[in-house]
């Protein structure tokens, strides 16, 4: 098994395009770290890096401590799950998975165990005598699996394996990587623009952005202090609620002129946001002190079961509010947002975190 | 009617009828008088031995060319794919020989190795090589089967880039992942794929040397030296308008529409079973 460490991993491209601008993580041994972030952060360029398919043009990626630098793919010791899976579709399922272990020279009984162990594990034994074009999607994303798995390598590499399956089966695949990477123990790098499959799966994950590192951390560290605009509004869904403000000399106000009288940070802030599921509600008028609270029109109300979501123009911009159940407001209603006073966040001109 | 159809019915069947016919009759030297025969044609030529050696030398030439014709482009597709500068520069250089008509292809290489004047003639000999195609069977043989594969490279390799760059790149890459080198990939990844390209190729390949490279063997060698490199459809033209034995010639050329046909079968037959489309 083993870590993986990028020291500031650059990637320029001869038509002069910087794709990645100096990226440093340290994966620790058997954990499973996810880069998420927009089409065209990088994040993709990156995993190809570590994987030896792309060159690294500044900077180091080290695996087991060893630079890897000027190493091929094929003696990486690495294993990649591809996006369209990359099965060879001329291969049966047995030597598409015994593929790997003839190039390396293992003895034929042993590939034969271990691949028929493998199948069982996947549930593909059944199906070893197949073509790749005769299996359906998520039983060809599971020989992609295996395919990696029966090597045994020191570590896993998804390029966003999930992205061609409907919701259903993505459900179902996202909790059997999870606990099959567990199990295994290999150190992962998962590459997705997906924020729930980002935040289920990952033990580290890394938000991308245009490059470069956003945040790095456990996820839901991140989710609960994303460190700036971008990651606030990329980690949960619905995005957080945004509010711009402006100084004052009574305390930061909001565009409509609310002024907040509490809880700001010392260093003056641009932009106020709080989650859809950190505020609520309410038809009365009273008092709420220690708390935001946001006179608000409702525009539409979605209902999804078990949660709704809310609507609403407010402070000159438009927010979401999540209320449990079925919700009692119709579009139209005047009622005012509340959110707490400890589940706000700020930010900076720059768009950075302030507390 | 469908115009393909009355095409196909003046420039094919009516000839094919019309050679099937005259491969029964036996005329005169002198064509004054014309016999029907039945299969006594069919029966003279496959006894003759001249007919015999001529079968033998169109199987080596026509493999001969079909492998050299077609390996040699794939190797060139391979390195054309490989290029990083001057990618089309590089293949309209090799895609410009196809442009060229087969005779004029048979005469610049009849020049450039011809003993006494040719250039490439020259070097060899100086290289010790007593290149004599003139005298040699076997090197007029190698010389025919270099001009007709080296007119149809370029058609070759126009197939074989666009086959190759019809294999997924990714596959490539996780066949690299999977550990396996640069010709490991070649042969168990992309040569495997490029199977329908090939098929093809060897379909259309084998059609043109056995009827297409008339126009080479009379530039370069007229079947010589003795008849070493008559080729069947060579012998039914030299027979036919040369020795003006009319049934002979046609009778050979029956042969000839029958192993075409027989060729074609056992091809789609045997060979596509082990192509896997797409």
């Amino acid at each position: 098994m083993a870590t993986v460490d990028l020291k500031d991993v650059k990637k320029v491209y001869p038509s002069g395009v910087e794709a990645v601008k100096g990226v440093s993580i340290a994966i620790p041994d058997k954990e499973l770290c996810v880069l998420v972030g927009p089409s065209g952060c990088g994040k993709s360029t990156l995993l190809r890096m570590i994987a030896g398919l792309e060159t690294i043009s500044a900077g180091t990626v080290a695996i087991d401590g060893k630079v890897v630098n000027a190493i091929g793919p094929t003696e990486r010791d690495i294993a990649m799950v591809f996006q369209n899976y990359a099965l060879y579709p001329h291969m049966k399922v047995y030597d598409n998975m015994a593929y790997g272990l003839r190039n390396r020279g293992t003895p034929k009984d042993e590939i034969d165990s271990r691949v028929r162990s493998t199948a069982k594990v996947l549930e593909l034994s059944a199906l070893l005598d197949r073509r790749p074009r005769e299996l359906s999607g998520g039983q060809r994303q599971r020989v992609a699996m295996g395919r990696a798995i029966v090597r045994n390598p020191k570590v896993f590499l998804f390029d966003e394996p999930l992205s061609n399956l409907d919701a259903k089966l993505r459900g179902q695949m996202r909790v059997e990587i999870k606990n099959l990477q567990r199990k295994l123990g290999v150190t992962s790098v998962y590459v997705t623009h997906d924020q729930l499959e980002a935040m289920t799966l990952a033990d580290v994950l890394v938000v991308m952005n245009a490059g470069l590192v956003e945040q790095t951390g456990a996820p839901l560290d991140i989710y609960e202090k994303p460190a700036s605009i971008f990651v606030a509004s990329f980690i949960g869904a619905p995005p957080m609620n945004l509010l711009a403000l402006t100084g004052s000399s009574s305390g930061p106000m909001l565009a409509d002129g609310t002024v907040i009288g509490f809880a700001a940070p010392e260093t003056p802030a641009v932009t106020l946001g709080f989650r859809p599921e950190d505020a609520d509600v309410t038809f009365n008028a009273e008092a709420l002190p220690g708390a935001l609270v946001l006179p608000a029109t409702v525009e539409a109300v979605e209902p999804v079961g078990a949660e709704s979501f809310l609507h609403c123009a407010a402070a000159g911009s438009r927010i979401v509010v999540r209320v449990s159940g079925r919700a009692t407001a119709k579009p139209g209603d005047q009622l005012r947002v509340v959110a707490r006073a400890e589940k706000l966040h700020w930010f900076d001109q720059a768009g950075k975190r302030v507390d | 009617m469908a115009p393909q159809l009355a095409i196909t019915l003046v420039f094919f069947y009516w000839p094919a009828g019309q050679a099937l016919y005259q491969s029964m009759l036996r005329q005169d030297p002198f064509g004054l008088r014309t016999k029907f025969v039945w299969f006594a044609n069919f029966r003279k030529v496959l006894a003759d031995p001249a007919y015999l050696n001529s079968i033998k030398v169109t199987v080596v030439f026509s493999l001969a060319t079909a492998i050299v014709a077609m390996g040699v482009a794939l190797l060139l597709a391979v390195m054309a794919e490989k290029a990083v500068r001057g990618k089309g520069l590089y293949r309209t250089l090799l895609i410009w020989p196809y442009a060229v008509a087969p005779a004029i292809a048979g005469m610049l290489w009849l020049f450039l190795f011809n003993p006494s004047i040719g250039s490439l003639a020259y070097l060899l000999r100086s290289l010790g090589i007593a290149w004599d195609p003139l005298l040699n069977g076997t090197h007029a043989m190698i010389l025919l089967v270099s001009a007709a594969a080296w007119k149809q490279i370029s058609y070759n390799f126009l197939f074989f880039v666009a086959g190759l760059q019809a294999v997924p790149k990714t596959l490539i890459e996780a066949a690299a992942m999977d550990g396996a080198g640069e010709t490991k990939r070649f042969w168990t990844i992309v040569f495997p794929l490029l199977a329908p390209t090939t098929f093809f190729l060897l379909v259309v390949n084998t059609v043109y040397a056995l009827f297409d490279t008339f126009g080479i063997v009379h530039a370069v060698t007229g079947g010589g030296p003795g008849k070493t490199t008559e080729t069947l459809v060579y012998k039914v033209y030299n027979d036919g308008f040369v020795n003006l034995i009319l049934g002979d010639s046609a009778a050979q050329s029956v042969i000839l529409m029958a192993i075409v046909i027989a060729l074609t079968a056992i091809q789609f037959r045997y060979v596509e079973r082990k192509v896997h489309y797409g």
